[in-house]
Formats: structure tokens, sequence, C-alpha cells
């Protein structure tokens, strides 16, 4: 019983993180990229580090918490990445699958209330939304 | 039988790093290789958390969670630089 759970722990995590990878290398767009290495994160490693758990808990005396430190710091951490990832590629203007959104400067407020179809981006480099400090 | 599924699960993880290191070489954009960086770093915890049941010793987690934090340190301060032009202010 123990030895089944084991196996199919181990065979989910390794399939979710090659089903991960295999995303990260056949998605065409940045932003549909960034969506399968987080279920290889999450999904893959997360039961990957449970089956090593559960292994290493009923072989030695005493739990084992290494895995769940590593754990808890890849759940904390993958959505902080993600995000940063998304917020470079933003900035960087990387070609998208779909629109972009309408750029909406701070004095021009018309753009969200009218209803007149979007307006592309303008391609003269827009001021940052963080002025330097 | 949970040897043999530990060796399939090597096989896996092994192809993943390894299209990861594709997309890592032909990543059209520099956020593409970021990810492909960051992707890496969780697949060489997932093969050391394989490896450490394979031979049976807790030593390496002590490398997989170094592996974690370095890694997520990494890639903030890759997309930090990508932002800003800058790592620290």
């Amino acid at each position: 019983m123990l030895e089944i759970t084991l196996t199919v722990l181990i065979l989910v995590g390794a399939i979710f993180t090659f089903i991960g990878s295999l995303g990260l290398a056949r998605m065409p767009d940045f932003y549909t990229r960034l969506h399968g290495p987080t279920k290889a994160t999450t999904i893959g490693v997360g039961s990957l580090l449970i089956a090593s758990m559960i292994h290493f808990s009923t072989q030695e005396a005493g739990l084992s918490f290494h895995e769940v430190l590593v754990t808890l710091f890849l759940f904390i951490t993958a959505p902080v990445s993600a995000h940063l990832l998304s917020k470079a590629a933003l900035h960087r203007r990387i070609r998208s699958l779909s629109e972009p959104p309408p750029l909406i400067d701070a004095t021009d407020h018309n753009a969200v209330t009218s209803d007149e179809p979007p307006r592309r981006p303008s391609p003269a480099p827009r001021p940052s939304a963080h002025p330097p400090r | 039988m949970l040897n043999i599924a530990v060796l399939i699960a090597f096989a896996l993880v092994t192809a993943a790093i390894g299209l990861t290191f594709w997309r890592l070489l032909t990543g059209p954009d520099k956020p593409d290789r970021i990810l492909a960086l960051d992707t890496l770093y969780v697949n060489a915890i997932a093969l050391l958390v394989l490896l450490g049941m394979h031979l049976d010793s807790a030593l390496y987690f002590e490398a997989a969670i170094l592996i974690a934090m370095m890694g997520f340190i990494g890639t903030v301060a890759l997309c930090k630089y990508l932002l800003r032009g800058d790592i620290i202010e």
C-alpha cells in the first residue's frame, strides 16, 4: 500500500514536471509559456516532495521536515517570480498573441469611459509608470 | 516497483531539463531565457529529490534548499535588471 502510494506520487510528479517543460518549449507566446512551469513547480515538485517526505518518514525514526521547507519556499516564491517575469515582459513590449490593452495615461481619462475602439499603443517610448527617484 | 518508478521519473525529469535547455538556447527574447532559467532550477530540485530517494540519503535536501533560495534570488535580480536597468538602486 505504501509502495503503491509512493509510486503514484512519484509518477504524477515526474509527469507534471515533464508537461510543464513541454509547455515551456511548445507554447507559441511568452505569456502562454509562463503558464506551463508554474504547474511543474506546484503539482510536480510538490508531489515529489510529499513522496520523499513519506519515504524518509517511514524509513527512519521521526518525521523529516526538510521537504516541508523546500515546499513552502517554492510555493511562496513561484507566484512572485511569475509576477515579476510578466511585469518585465510587459515593460519590454514582448510580442503577444492577443491585442495588448490600450495604454491609459494618467491625464487621459477618456480612454476609460468612451466607446471608441481602443487605441493602438503608440510606438514612441512612453515614460515609465514609476518615475525615477 | 519503487525503483522502476524512480528510474522512469529520472527519465522524465531529464527530458524536461533537455526541453528547458532548448528554450534557454533558442528563446527569442530575454524574459523567455529568464523563464527557462527559473524552470531549470525547479527541475534541478526535482532531480535532487529523486536522487535522494534513489540513494536513500537525506543529504541532498540541503542542496535542494540552497538551490531554491538562490534560484529565486537570481530570478528576481534578473527581472529587476530588465525592469529598471539596475538591481540595487
